[in-house]
């Protein structure tokens, strides 16, 4: 029993990691219909960052802060000066994107160098507690607080608010949302700073005990593609339970079939993508 | 009010529109007739900028808004009844009327806002909550012509608004076309359907292949039978 609440405690952290690093992913995509392949950077950036502000000031909210910050002013680049000039084109898009995940990628080795780290966890949420007989990790409790406050804030901005109206008015259409007067590019920059700045928050969050090295932006990307084609391209609600899905695979794979690694979720990925090809909660495109 | 001159315009390298010119003025329906395939929405999307037109003017009011973003055309006071519609299906029917951007209305014209929409089609008041895609089509045409309405338009542009109506609301529909404009608004019609044309406007303009072939009134289009069976297949 203890096995499987731990287990089950475990799994929650992680979706709600999934769900934060591909809630921008799929919010992006949902608008825009482009698959920014410069997602996982989005993720390094803000991880990066913020070892550098914890190291310097010693206080992980702030640290926080500024990796999403970052990601944000990555995507605020990205969107703003490289992506505008070529919307519509998906082929020039993947490419494009792809590009700067290298790059990005070569720019943080530069400035942060090759060895993998892990960000310190926040004074206070270091140890263990005492959940009436089953020891579970402070820090990972946090990221389930912050995973689903987020997730609420998220949906409640998406459903009752005019602003959240505005963005569903441009996923259904976006040329009639230009036609009831909608700047639809500022919007479109908008959603971009809000999505990748999201990442950078999940790499801050996820640093502790995640980490931080090369080749880790491709390696969240892989894992946010799974899934976003487990829960759906562009909707919320597949980004939240596609996260649980893939996380719970992840976790009680690698705990009851420690062989079986990766199999455990890419091929549920595969079975989903044969008879749903949509995503279990995807929009048809 | 709104003046449109020799528009040229092309979907890659097909030539649709070749040189379409017409002046809609307020308190005026003016209607657009022609078949399928003609270049009727082409005109319409050329005003509102969905479609960049290749040559030509648009102005409105004096002020030339050629190629000018969609969003500020519309913010200009020019409002769209698509075809086919095209309410935000997953937005509720208040949200519908909730984020269209107000233009400021000045002196003669009715001023619109949510409230006076839903007096004017009040089955949509009765169905605020309901999301726009569960809607039958009149009510999805009623919520269409709303939802252009609140921007507090100088200039309707409506695009085969009678398209899959029955009889009795197109001709509702028709009255309450005829009422804006007597209220001040300058409204372009596009129609396939000739009587709903002939009812509502005050001056018909044939349309074929992307060239303006007629202009008269409508009882002299419908004593017309040469260019009625040439152009309208009647
Ligand atoms: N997006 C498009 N790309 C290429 N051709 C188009 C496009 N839209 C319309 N056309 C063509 O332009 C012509 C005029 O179409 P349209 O303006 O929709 O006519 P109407 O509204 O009068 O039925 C048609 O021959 C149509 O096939
Ligand atoms: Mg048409």
């Amino acid at each position: 029993m203890e096995f499987w609440i731990i287990q089950s405690l475990n799994a929650l952290s992680f979706a709600m990691l999934l769900f934060l690093l591909c809630a921008g992913l799929s919010l992006i995509f949902g608008l825009m219909n482009i698959l920014n392949l410069a997602h996982g950077s989005c993720y390094l950036v803000g991880a990066y960052t913020a070892l550098s502000v914890i190291a310097w000031s010693d206080n992980f909210f702030l640290g926080l802060v500024s990796g999403s910050v970052a990601a944000g002013a990555v995507g605020f680049v990205l969107q703003r000066f490289l992506l505008q000039r070529i919307y519509g084109r998906r082929l020039l898009q993947v490419l494009l994107t792809f590009g700067c995940m290298f790059i990005l990628g070569d720019l943080a080795i530069i400035i942060w160098g090759a060895d993998p780290t892990t960000l310190r966890k926040p004074e206070g949420l270091t140890g263990a507690v005492d959940l009436g007989g089953i020891i579970f990790p402070k820090y990972r409790l946090f990221v389930i607080a912050v995973g689903i406050t987020i997730g609420i804030a998220l949906w409640l901005f998406q459903e009752k608010t005019k602003w959240g109206a505005i963005l569903r008015a441009g996923v259904d259409d976006e040329q009639m949302a230009r036609a009831v007067g909608i700047n639809v590019p500022a919007l479109f920059t908008v959603v971009f700073i809000l999505g990748t700045a999201l990442t950078g928050l999940s790499g801050v969050l996820g640093g502790p005990f995640v980490g931080v090295y090369p080749g880790v932006d491709l390696e969240v990307l892989l894992l946010a593609v799974v899934v976003i084609i487990v829960g759906g391209l562009g909707s919320m609600k597949g980004a939240f339970f596609g996260s649980l899905i893939v996380a719970s695979l992840d976790n009680f794979g690698k705990a009851l079939f420690p062989e079986l690694a990766m199999f455990t979720i890419f091929a549920p990925m595969a079975i989903i993508l044969a008879v749903k090809p949509t995503g279990l909660w995807g929009r048809v495109l | 009010m709104l003046e449109v001159t020799e528009l040229h315009t092309y979907y890659g390298f097909s030539h649709i529109l070749h040189g379409v010119s017409l002046t809609v003025n307020r308190e005026q329906v003016l209607a657009v007739l022609g078949r399928n395939g003609v270049g009727k929405t082409t005109l319409v999307h050329s005003i509102i900028s969905f479609a960049k037109p290749a040559g030509g003017r648009i102005k409105l009011e004096g002020h030339d808004i050629t190629g000018f973003p969609a969003h500020q055309i519309v913010r200009r006071g020019i409002a769209l009844v698509p075809q086919g519609r095209r309410v935000f299906r997953s937005l509720s029917v208040l949200e519908n009327l909730t984020i269209p951007f107000r233009c400021r209305t000045e002196g003669t014209s009715r001023s619109w806002d949510i409230e006076s929409a839903f007096d004017a089609f009040p089955t949509l008041r009765a169905r605020r909550d309901q999301r726009a895609g569960n809607l039958s089509g009149g009510e999805q045409q009623m919520l269409a012509m709303a939802r252009a309405l609140v921007s507090n338009p100088k200039v309707l542009l409506l695009d085969e608004p009678s398209e899959g109506l029955a009889p009795l609301i197109v001709r509702e529909l028709s009255d309450v076309i005829k009422e804006l404009a007597q209220q001040g608004m300058a409204v372009l019609l596009i129609e396939q359907n000739f009587n709903m044309a002939l009812r509502t406007a005050q001056r018909i303009l044939v349309m074929s292949r992307g060239q303006i072939v007629h202009r008269s009134s409508p009882q002299e289009l419908a004593e017309n039978q040469e260019i009625k069976a040439r152009y309208l297949g009647m």
